[in-house]
């Protein structure tokens, strides 16, 4: 009796087991897979990203989806963890069978995926920023924010034309803020400017007085960078201006959105980033092309959350647009033809920026689609 | 039968050796099979790993850091300077050895939760090396690792390979290795535990003070199971390293570490099948729950504390137990 | 010169005051259990993060902060009764991962509750620093330093004036000789988890102004708390305080003058450093090993 017993109850867990591996066939359905680093180190990133494509997947159901056929988010939580986000790529890939992905909150995650990707020919629209992901360009990567290099290279400029040539540099050590010094080293240097203060912190650190500390004392400093995104560059701010430093002060686009104002509070006044317009479409001329699409975005957002937009959530809305975009143009989820509706996108206006890909260009946006914001009066100031 | 069954340590390597023939049956796509690859080399790992934490009864909480200088390790000297993956694997093994022993003399000193804050603090600079070097390893955003290959022939996911007429995926010839690897951890862990070594660790787990009164040397030995130990983990580190094509600095990190004597802790610290279990557990649990979205981390942790209030000797041990407890009251009640 | 020195050491006392009350935390529970609590950071968490929330409702900040502390003694008191006391005599390998697990639990909840962002709570006494010596230091500072100082001079005299204080110091001395002179060891257990909870929660008040809250911030100062537990000696109280305090001030000094990138990475090299040649902490008992 136990010998039965046990061989039928291995069968049921075994089956039970694989059964919940098969993905569910659902009939008929567009499949966008989507792996996000929801909560973890990354969760700034992730979690407004996820909030974002639930919300748009079911307004364009609403709306009568895509080609006539209505969309089916798949997606799963990497918790910030690159081996997760390749395993999570293995299991949209291989068995949930998506016909395109929008996703990968971190470099790492995206480019720990990006073999499978061009192995299995899925079309696939990263969210991370780091400069290798669409360079050297892959055939299925697809990159939907502005890249490391030309968040510093804007800075950078906009230091340059106000006279600062001597940077004092503090950056985090996680992948975001390590990979924007590195960009700003080398752009300094092909700008000819100097970065004469280099210090970072932990992402998990609490305090970085010593390391601003450290900037202060360097007399030949004109202009101060912090690249970071999360909490840090908030603590980094208050610090600032606690220790009283009175050098401009610039941030990366890690920081465009408004719980950064709420947490950095008065600290933050005065100080420059660059950022998609998102967060000023009121200021944006009446003419421009992209302020019917930021308001859009802005006003569902905050009033489906109820809490402030985020540059993060904002390329989750623009990698979808922009696969409903090629699914159209395509006219099927035929993965060639969406991947080559993909790269003749022209002109595709987005909260980020407008989109112009190529064969050799899968980013499809240069350092203008950044804008430098000013933090005036606890909010923020367009400038340029 | 059935009890010789649960008894009998060869037993457990047949009914393992059988599972793994077995299960590709039931795999519908890749995607499985891939799991079950990952589950074999982190189950293989735990294998080592219980050799020090199950048996010598010493508290590891920075394993993963050999796991990452093991995959490190091959990944630079494939990627980087082109050295064959089965030298980097066995140099890295070696390495990673040699590292454990020097570190491991005086480390080893310390008792229980001083042994683990240590061991911790090990991890932790590991870590920390591996994220902040960027020119040699990709810093925090992690490097690409090139395919295993063996004289010019590439073991990778993407191909396919003809044997004896049929067409294998890479996918499937991924999982024959992790499971033979697997077999033969488990089979030389076995070995030690049965041989004069195992006795020995086990006489330290015991008591470390009555076990040295008797005359074991009770230095060497836990140096010993703490290098065996370490070394497995380099082995499979670098499998893992070119057998996921990518690699970040957190599979040296502290979670992994935890989550290493977790599979050890939940399968059954001292069991060696059981400690396969744990890996299986462990792994798949993420996939299962993902569906969970939100609810995930709170049904893990649940999942995680209720598993080991109720059975804190592991699920296999338990297990086992509980079967042995059914057996024997039946045989009572036929008597 | 020396302005920069005095900076360096004000940010080092500030977060080492908070190692050292969350390893007084564990220091609390190991006395009383020999259970290394790994959820004690969590505590950390859910005195900030509830504070934030009550605040939030539209409570005044001391009744939030009384909310907060409740909240955080009821879930070491819960702690106690159903993970750790069911577990009876498990291996300390196994208290481990429950506490762990219990931590991931507790922060699965609390990212369901209250969300996963950031939150700031506003210092105490306003924004204006303080200039000392050249040395630039926020107001919360001096909160952080004077409530440590009040909450330990407290445990002091708790423990060694009040009946409980001594029948808790009696139980984790020997258990057997205290239930034998009639002490009940299981509302000990409890106490001595809802004082550890309490402890922990108040430094997650004081601090979060400084340090902001969500969720997740009870993971690395947890790890850090029990890294300054270790440093000091495990089960001492004074250990714990000089563990944490140390522990500050050294990654403060490293990040100012040698290197921010491997700060971390010289704090646990010294933790290991000075378990080398004091095997049981700076200060850790002398303990008899029984065969």
């Amino acid at each position: 009796m136990s010998k039965k017993l046990l061989r039928r109850t291995g069968l049921l867990a075994v089956t039970l087991a694989a059964g919940i591996f098969t993905g569910a066939q659902a009939a008929e359905t567009i499949k966008i897979g989507s792996f996000l680093s929801v909560t973890g180190p990354a969760s700034f990133l992730g979690d407004p990203e996820l909030k974002t494509l639930r919300m748009y997947v079911d307004k364009i159901n609403e709306d009568g989806g895509v080609l006539g056929r209505q969309l089916e988010l798949i997606h799963y939580d990497d918790e910030g963890s690159a081996s997760s986000a390749r395993n999570y790529a293995s299991r949209l890939v291989r068995s949930d069978r998506v016909d395109i992905i929008v996703g990968g909150s971190t470099t790492g995650a995206t480019m720990a995926a990006v073999p499978l990707i061009e192995q299995s020919q899925t079309p696939f629209l990263s969210l991370a920023g780091a400069v290798v992901i669409a360079d050297p360009v892959k055939k299925w990567v697809f990159k939907v924010p502005q890249s490391d290099r030309m968040a510093a290279e804007r800075v950078l400029t906009d230091m340059k034309e106000r006279g600062f040539t001597k940077i004092g540099l503090i950056s985090g050590t996680g992948g975001f803020g390590r990979s924007g010094r590195e960009q700003t080293l080398a752009m300094a240097e092909s700008m000819g400017m100097e970065v004469v203060e280099d210090v970072t912190y932990s992402p998990s650190d609490t305090d970085m007085t010593a390391q601003l500390t450290g900037i202060r004392n360097n007399s030949e400093v004109d202009a101060v960078f912090n690249f970071g995104f999360g909490q840090s560059p908030a603590i980094v701010t208050r610090n600032y201006a606690q220790l009283g430093i009175e050098l401009p002060f610039y941030q990366s686009h890690g920081v465009a959105s408004n719980s950064f104002l709420d947490l950095a509070g008065d600290a933050a006044n005065g100080l420059r980033l660059p950022a998609s317009p998102l967060l000023v479409p009121d200021s944006l001329p009446e003419n421009d092309p992209q302020k019917p699409v930021v308001q859009s975005y802005k006003e569902a957002y905050e009033a489906r959350w109820d809490e402030s937009v985020s540059t993060f959530g904002a390329y989750a809305y623009d990698g979808l647009q922009l696969a409903v975009a090629a699914l159209e143009k395509a006219g099927s989820t035929d993965r060639e033809a969406v991947r080559k509706a993909l790269e003749s996108i022209q002109g595709h206006v987005g909260v980020t920026g407008t989109y112009n890909m190529s064969p050799e260009d899968h980013n499809g946006l240069n350092a203008d689609s950044f804008r430098i914001l000013e933090v005036v009066d606890g909010d923020w100031k367009l400038i340029e | 039968m059935l009890k010789s069954l649960l008894h009998n340590r060869l037993s457990g390597l047949l009914l393992l050796a059988i599972v793994i023939f077995v299960l590709p049956v039931f795999f519908n796509n890749p995607f499985h099979y891939d799991m079950a690859t990952q589950i074999a080399i982190y189950a293989t790992t735990v294998v080592g790993l219980n050799l020090l934490v199950g048996f010598a009864g010493q508290i590891s909480l920075g394993h993963a850091g050999f796991f990452g200088v093991g995959a490190y390790f091959s990944a630079i000297m494939t990627g980087v300077y082109g050295w064959p993956p089965v030298i980097t694997l066995l140099l890295g093994a070696v390495l990673v050895g040699f590292l454990a022993f020097v570190v491991g003399r005086p480390i080893l000193r310390l008792k229980g939760y001083y042994l683990s804050m240590a061991t911790l603090a090990l991890g932790f600079i590991i870590a920390i090396i591996i994220n902040n070097e960027g020119w040699l390893t990709g810093g925090p955003d992690g490097m690409p690792v090139p395919s295993l290959s063996v004289f010019g022939w590439e073991l990778s996911t993407f191909s396919s390979y003809s044997f004896l007429g049929m067409t294998i995926s890479g996918s499937l010839a991924w999982y024959w290795l992790a499971g033979v690897l697997l077999l033969l951890g488990v089979w030389l862990a076995q070995n030690l535990i049965d041989s004069p070594i195992g006795r020995a660790l086990r006489s330290v787990h015991g008591s470390e003070v009555a076990a040295s009164v008797v005359g074991v040397d009770t230095a060497r030995f836990k140096n010993l199971v703490f290098v065996i130990s370490a070394v497995y983990a380099s082995l499979m580190g670098s499998l893992y390293a070119h057998f996921q094509g990518f690699i970040t600095p957190d599979i040296a990190g502290f979670m992994e570490s935890i989550i290493l004597v977790t599979m050890v802790v939940l399968g059954g610290m001292g069991s060696t099948i059981g400690v396969i279990l744990g890996a299986v557990l462990l792994t798949l649990l993420p996939q299962l729950l993902a569906d969970f979205h939100e609810y995930e981390m709170m049904m893990f942790g649940l999942i995680l504390m209720l598993t080991m209030i109720f059975m804190p000797k592991g699920l296999l041990p338990t297990t086992q137990r509980f079967i042995r407890s059914r057996l024997s009251k039946k045989k009572g009640e036929q008597a | 010169m020396f302005a920069e020195f005095l900076q360096y050491l004000f940010t080092g006392i500030t977060i080492g005051a908070t190692y050292a009350l969350i390893a007084l935390g564990f220091t609390l529970i190991y006395n009383a259990s020999h259970v290394i609590n790994f959820a004690q950071g969590e505590f950390l968490m859910i005195g900030g993060m509830a504070t934030v929330s009550l605040i939030g409702l539209g409570f005044p900040l001391p009744v939030a902060m009384l909310g907060a502390i409740l909240l955080a003694a009821v879930m070491g008191i819960a702690l106690q009764r159903f993970a750790i006391a069911p577990a009876k005599q498990a291996d300390p390998v196994t208290l481990i991962i429950i506490t762990i697990g219990a931590s991931i639990f507790i922060r699965g909840i609390a990212q369901l509750v209250w969300g996963r962002g950031y939150h700031s709570m506003p210092n105490f006494s306003g924004n204006e620093p303080v200039n000392i010596g050249g040395a630039v230091v926020s107001t919360q500072t001096f909160w952080v330093l004077g409530v440590a100082a009040v909450l330990v001079a407290a445990l002091v005299l708790f423990f060694t004036r009040t009946m409980i204080g001594k029948a808790i110091l009696a139980t984790s001395m020997n258990k057997v000789a205290a239930r034998l002179v009639g002490i009940r060891t299981e509302m000990v257990l409890m106490l001595a988890f809802l004082l550890s909870a309490v402890l922990g929660s108040i430094a997650g008040i004081i601090v979060a102004p400084i340090t902001f809250t969500s969720y997740d911030i009870g993971i690395i100062l947890g790890l850090k708390g029990f890294v300054a537990a270790s440093l000091g000696g495990l089960g001492s109280g004074m250990g714990a305080i000089v563990g944490g305090l140390l522990l500050g001030v050294v990654e403060a000094m490293t990040a100012g003058y040698i290197s921010s990138d491997y700060k971390d990475a010289v704090a646990f090299g010294m933790i290991i450093l000075v378990l080398f040649f004091m095997p049981r902490g700076l200060m850790g008992a002398r303990v008899v090993e029984r065969v």
